[in-house]
């Protein structure tokens, strides 16, 4: 409630209502793709997928070091090899000792929000290797030195008059707004960066125990050229994207590719499972899978918010959020923004430092219900809220508004003795007075309850409420029978 | 009409701020003769400490109304969102406590919304009022997504004489209340309700209508600041027939 911890955010948030351009982007995309996806799910004909695969996910994260230690196995059984990655650091560091190693000058990304998570690009680029973006949205997020704003839709805040701008700036094309005369020229400028690059760094969608593969979807092809052109490959892996079966990587699978983009599968799905060999032999000559941890397993031990981590990322829940679609991605201030940003970037980052993502919310619960995977973030919402008014030891959090926790044990003890609480709504009533303006509205009040009166007019407590009317009007008049018994007994 | 008695669980801001909207549900059920208790101990469901994240004060009110109302046959509630706490949070509030789980989940079990507990429980459909002029409903989101009415309301809407429902767009998007998000983040907030006022008056409607009074607050206090004429009027309202459209 104090307007400076909140400077942050809300500026951000502002700056995101304020951009006619922005607001326009957002409208789009959330009537496209939210709508879209909602009308999905209402048509599909396997009513039980969803829930289906959400038991299988709880499942899988209920037996993940099992599940974990399966994959290796056989991603090592095809000569690929598996680190596992206590820190983002610990991801870093292994990955550069990689690229160094194999004397890497040049690294080509494929969209890896994990790899935004742990920061790895400066890093890399302090050991000297350029790091090029090759998913269109990110590159075009890379060349204006710009954040991503949305999981799927990175640069969904930009329009194409300024990406061709920044392409006849960075490129040094002639100056164009056509889509196509723009995505041509980002094409060839990638093409050459894919062809001698030494190492590829890619995320991981959705992996596969049983089978020791990672997948990897896209639209642009980019992903398949980037594992199977350089020498090398790095894919980074939240320890909980993977599956335990073939079986039900194909419904993960299916429900990623809708909720992310209403489709029943992408353009391109790459399957990895290892180094070139004899009978596949397009590939990199070393495979690296690098499964990190990151806090994830202080999250899995929490049967609070264990269920975060059965979220698919395919951000849909962006695209029905009304919070997100006023302020946008660059609020969320990390790479995983909207509602399911609000839910897993506290509990990876700290909740007191993310406490605004914990309380910006309305819990109207439309995440919910488009969740191909039916997370309750809603619930998680507010239990992140619960430690923040109290605090927390397991998660290291302290009571985050003092202020508010003297308000609420004031509350308590109003609401729960009716006498204390009906004088205190009668000397309410005498003191609004003169703040009641013409038209029997409130327009200006002080305190918390100013962020009220800053936008919008409040009606004054009534001149009798509905406890006095009722003592006064309705209770003598109420004929005797079972209503009167209740009346007693009180 | 016989039945159970109906206790009148009467949402705090209902009480303090819009009694004619507690009247409006003593002139329906009134007329369904429907007999009412008003308990009169009652205060605050609890709701803005749980949304806050203040589990132990919310609670304690929780524990008060379990107290106040354990004892009521049927209790009905102008509000979707207290409802929904009542029947989806309450019984989760108490853990290790058994015995207050089980009394919570007893209070749950009777406790409605007033549009669901006339249209599945009692069955009715018109409530025999009048009301001249268009309104347009917005569907608040404990209310429809939480606890999955939507269709009653709009059923006893069409049924009221003189009355034209204008479905607006987007009827279930979030007006931007969320309690106290409202006040710790009003430009948020205030860009949200924008939208759904536009929808709104893009209807034409003389009036806006929904189950919820905080939802409406929320609108009502926009539209004020906005200088527009569009009435805001509880569905209890228009159910008792107590104002006009036009009026």
């Amino acid at each position: 409630m104090n307007p400076t911890q909140s400077s942050d955010y809300r500026t951000a948030a502002v700056a995101g209502i304020g951009s006619e351009r922005l607001q326009k982007s957002l409208h789009g995309l959330q009537d496209r793709f939210g709508k879209g996806a909602m009308k999905l799910w209402a048509g599909m004909e396997d009513r039980e997928m969803r829930s289906r695969v959400k038991d299988s996910r709880m499942r899988t994260l209920e037996h993940l070091d099992i599940i974990l230690a399966e994959l290796a196995k056989n991603v090592r059984a095809r000569g690929g090899q598996v680190y596992f990655a206590e820190t983002g650091q610990d991801a870093i560091d292994y990955t550069i000792e990689v690229a160094k190693k194999n004397e890497v000058k040049r690294v080509v990304k494929g969209k890896s929000m994990t790899s935004m998570e742990i920061n790895i690009d400066p890093a890399l680029e302090n050991e000297g290797i350029e790091v090029v973006e090759t998913d269109l949205g990110e590159y075009i997020i890379q060349l204006a030195g710009d954040k991503p704003s949305h999981i799927i839709a990175p640069c969904i805040h930009l329009d194409r008059n300024q990406i061709g701008r920044l392409f006849t700036d960075k490129l040094g094309i002639d100056y164009t707004n056509d889509p196509p005369a723009l995505t041509l020229a980002a094409r060839k400028a990638l093409r050459e960066k894919l062809l001698s690059a030494d190492m590829g760094l890619t995320g991981c969608n959705l992996a596969c125990a049983e089978t020791g593969h990672i997948s990897l979807v896209s639209n642009e092809g980019n992903i398949r050229m980037a594992t199977t052109m350089p020498r090398v490959l790095v894919a980074l892996m939240g320890m909980e994207r993977v599956v335990a079966t073939l079986a039900e990587h194909r419904e993960a699978l299916q429900l990623l590719t809708r909720g992310a983009a209403l489709q029943k599968l992408s353009t391109y799905v790459s399957f990895l499972g290892g180094p070139a060999a004899e009978d596949d032999p397009d590939g990199p000559q070393e495979f690296h899978l690098v499964i990190i941890d990151n806090g994830r397993c202080k999250i899995l031990a929490d049967p609070e918010f264990r269920e975060v981590l059965a979220c698919i990322r395919c951000g849909a829940c962006l695209n029905i959020c009304p919070v997100y679609g006023k302020i946008g991605g660059h609020a969320y201030n990390s790479p995983y923004c909207g509602p399911i940003g609000a839910v897993i970037t506290p509990l990876l980052d700290g909740i007191n430092k993310h406490a605004d993502l914990c309380k910006g919310e309305t819990l109207c619960g439309a995440c919910r219900e488009i969740c191909p995977v039916e997370n309750d973030l809603p619930r998680m919402l507010a239990a992140l809220r619960h430690k923040l008014a109290y605090g927390s030891d397991r998660w290291n959090t302290r009571q985050h508004n003092p202020a508010e926790a003297y308000a609420f044990s004031f509350w308590r003890l109003l609401v729960t003795n009716a006498f204390l609480y009906r004088s205190f709504i009668a000397i309410g009533r005498i003191f609004q007075w003169p703040f009641v303006k013409k038209n029997k509205m409130i327009k200006k009040m002080a305190g918390l309850a100013s962020g009220w009166t800053a936008h919008r007019d409040l009606p004054p407590i009534a001149g009798r409420t509905f406890s006095e009317l009722w003592k006064e009007k309705y209770r003598t008049t109420r004929p005797a029978g079972p209503a009167a018994k209740i009346e007693e007994e009180k | 009409m016989a039945g159970n008695t109906v206790s009148l669980f009467i949402q705090c801001l209902v009480d303090t701020m819009f009694p004619q909207v507690g009247e409006a549900m003593v002139t329906v059920f009134d007329r369904l003769g429907i007999p009412l208790a008003y308990p009169e101990g009652q205060t605050c469901c609890g709701q803005p400490a749980f949304n806050s994240g203040y589990r132990k004060e919310a609670a304690a009110a929780a524990r008060h109304f379990i107290e106040i109302f354990e004892s009521a046959e049927t209790i009905v509630c102008p509000s979707g969102s207290c409802v929904h706490m009542v029947r989806h949070h309450y019984p989760e509030l108490f853990p290790g406590d058994a015995d207050m789980a089980a009394r919570a989940r007893a209070v749950a079990a009777k406790t409605f919304e007033m549009t669901e507990y006339l249209v599945d429980v009692l069955d009715v459909t018109d409530t025999m009022a009048e009301f001249t002029g268009t309104v347009t409903y917005h569907d608040s989101c404990h209310l429809s997504r939480g606890l999955g009415i939507a269709l009653q309301p709009r059923i006893l809407l069409k049924n009221i004489r003189g009355l034209e429902l204008i479905e607006m767009q987007n009827s279930d998007t979030c007006c931007g209340f969320g309690g106290t998000f409202s006040i710790n983040y009003p430009e948020i907030s205030t860009a949200m309700v924008d939208e759904k006022i536009d929808n709104i008056l893009a209807t034409g409607a003389d009036a806006v209508v929904g189950c919820d009074i905080s939802c409406l607050m929320n609108i009502q206090g926009r539209l004020s600041r906005r200088g527009e004429k569009v009435k805001v009027l509880h569905v209890a309202e228009i159910l008792a027939g107590s104002r006009g459209g036009n009026a």
